[in-house]
């Protein structure tokens, strides 16, 4: 049996890299799949812990978020479509202004 | 599996099961490839391929021959790794559906009990589905990844078509999986020995199959090559062997999706079984394979009757017609289970 | 099993370093793909087949084809390195260790590797999920539904040009 300490560690781990790739990573979408890492480090450690509480609360938990995830990408895309369409890049130095 | 507990036969013998499976899958393509030729011909009153042995029969053979000696160009402006990547990609993702579709009854020889089937998950259907979406990958990179305008153009249709259907697909099948009250596809099965689903769910079918062939890319929904005009899609860039996997993975996609319909839909493996107990085993099998056969006619039979959509028809009827249709299917049959359960 | 999860986890952490590594963005995506792919391997060994087979059909099969489908839309060839984050490498590099390390040491404090063992295992199968999100989760999910009623209409707004 994998001891929960291991999978939490893999969680931790994964979401640091996501971390570290949101603040050093310029290009809007590579951050946003840095957010999309954060996120499954953190359904990892819900599952983790559903597995060795013996409920299925946190899969429940990890399920809403995986929806959450879908929402947000759709809605996110669109606001870098739109942002892209007025900047014409996808850096994030290019986004400094308040307005469009 | 086998009841034992002897570990290395246990896998010799899963082993064994995936190769066969995996030769007759393949062979089943080959030979579907020249039954379409056949089929097409006969319906456009030509001959086809009648020249490779009887009939035509060892075309496939002298086929794949050919395919493994031309020359296998890599255009000097494509994204290397991506673009040799998605071919396998392709072609791997449709082999791996076939993995949870079972063939026959299980049957008992000699006290060791045999699936025709590599594993049963409790989720099979859902497997499918998931390897399906992932099938994508496969076109939308072939696309991007050739640096060609033909090629991304191709590839960004065909993403969104299969994105699109996918919706559809998924819906036209909720309403068998409320029936049966199981993803398993053993279980389905099973449940429709009394009546085939295709009688009770219609309109189910009609869904599901309209969007597996939007799902397989044929005609009339085959957008993605649309030869005259997108030259030849997402695969305009490739040859030799890289252009067989993407057209031996349509295929394979092709009998998955027939598999998928004759377990859902046409009761699988049941029907009339006699005889003596060898027959009695392999006759499961047969009817499964002849339903499934009579599919891969149907594909053949539509590629040459109907005309192409327009991309905007395409993408209309699936969004504004199937989806809701597949919506009210789920709300209907929903309600009747309600009421018969009350 | 356990062998199995340590050949995922040490895939999946090399994936995740190459998705924040790759300068170019069709990679990342790629190897997210790999990073969700083998985390879905994970919860199938954890037991959660239904959440795995979900993860897959949604994260790879549906969120991920729209990323890789904006990356090919909007045609995103490497990026270049600026100097405006200059800040951000120096100061955010080492906070981000710190963090780290708490949280690796918190993991460890908390639950030693000896003492936790798991529970019985749960039924996970669609059917108990399904048992469990209608009944005690009613709510929050009719509410998820309005989300996403929403964000698809925010999208379409968003990205159309004139409505």
């Amino acid at each position: 049996m994998v001891p929960l300490a291991h999978i939490l560690a893999l969680s931790v781990i994964l979401f640091g890299l996501g971390a570290a790739g949101f603040v050093f990573r310029r290009n809007i979408i590579t951050i946003f799949m840095c957010i999309e890492l954060m996120l499954n480090a953190v359904n990892l450690a819900f599952i983790g812990f559903s597995r060795y509480l013996g409920n299925l609360d946190g899969q429940i938990f990890a399920f809403f978020v995986i929806v959450v995830a879908a929402a947000e990408a759709a809605v996110g895309l669109a606001i870098i479509i739109a942002v892209y369409r007025n900047r014409g890049s996808l850096s994030i130095d290019d986004f400094d202004s308040m307005k469009l | 599996m086998a009841t034992g507990s002897n570990m290395p036969l246990l896998l010799l013998a899963i082993l064994a099961k995936v190769g066969v499976v995996l030769l007759v899958l393949l062979t089943t393509i080959a030979y579907a490839v020249w039954l379409e030729r056949k089929v097409v011909a006969r319906i456009q009153s030509r001959w086809g391929p009648y020249l490779v042995g009887p009939h035509g029969l060892l075309q496939p053979v002298a086929d794949a021959l050919k395919i493994f000696f031309k020359e296998d160009i890599v255009p000097t402006e494509v994204d290397r790794v991506v673009y040799c990547l998605a071919p396998f990609l392709a072609f791997s993702l449709a082999l791996l559906s076939i993995s949870v579709i079972p063939f026959g009854e299980s049957v008992t020889i000699g006290g060791a009990t045999i699936h025709f089937q590599i594993t049963d998950l409790n989720v099979g259907l859902l497997f499918v589905f998931a390897v399906t979406s992932l099938g994508v990958y496969g076109v939308a990179l072939a696309g991007w990844s050739s640096n060609s305008k033909y090629s991304l153009l191709g590839g960004l249709r065909s993403s969104a078509q299969m994105i699109s259907y996918e919706l559809s697909l998924g819906l036209g099948v909720v309403g068998v999986v409320m029936l049966a009250g199981s993803l398993s596809l053993r279980e389905i099965v099973e449940h429709q020995s009394g009546l085939w689903n295709v009688f009770v769910q219609p309109v189910g079918f009609l869904i599901y199959f309209t969007a597996a062939v939007a799902e397989t890319n044929r005609v009339p929904f085959d957008l993605p090559e649309g030869e005259s005009e997108l030259v030849g899609g997402f695969h305009t860039e490739y040859s030799s062997f890289k252009f067989a996997m993407f057209f031996m993975a349509e295929y394979a996609n092709i009998v998955t999706v027939s598999c998928l319909a004759t377990l859902l839909f046409f009761g699988g493996w049941l029907g009339p079984v006699f005889g003596p107990p060898l027959l009695r085993a392999l006759l499961p099998v047969f009817w499964f394979c002849l339903k499934v056969f009579c599919f891969l006619f149907l594909y053949i039979w539509i590629r040459g009757t109907l005309p192409r959509f327009r991309y905007d028809q395409l993408m209309a009827f699936g969004w504004k017609f199937l989806l809701p249709l597949g919506l009210l299917n789920v709300l209907v049959t929903s309600l009747v289970l309600a009421w018969r359960s009350t | 099993m356990a062998p199995l999860f340590y050949i995922f986890a040490v895939l999946a952490i090399l994936a995740a370093l190459s998705v924040v590594l790759q300068r170019t963005p069709v990679y990342s995506a790629l190897s997210l793909i790999v990073v969700l792919c083998s985390l879905a391997v994970v919860y199938l060994l954890l037991g959660a087949e239904f959440l795995a087979v979900i993860q897959v059909i949604i994260y790879a099969g549906a969120i991920m084809v729209l990323f890789v489908l904006v990356i090919m839309l909007l045609n995103a060839r490497q990026e270049t390195p600026s100097d405006r984050s200059r800040l951000a490498r120096w100061l955010g590099a080492p906070l981000l260790l710190v963090f780290l390390g708490e949280l690796l040491f918190a993991v460890w404090e908390r639950f030693p590797a000896a003492t936790t063992r798991a529970a019985a295992l749960p039924d996970a199968g669609p059917r108990a999920v399904g048992a469990l999100l209608f009944r005690s989760y009613v709510l929050p999910f009719e509410v998820t539904s309005i989300l996403i009623l929403v964000a698809v209409l925010g999208a379409v707004v968003l990205a159309k040009k004139r409505l």
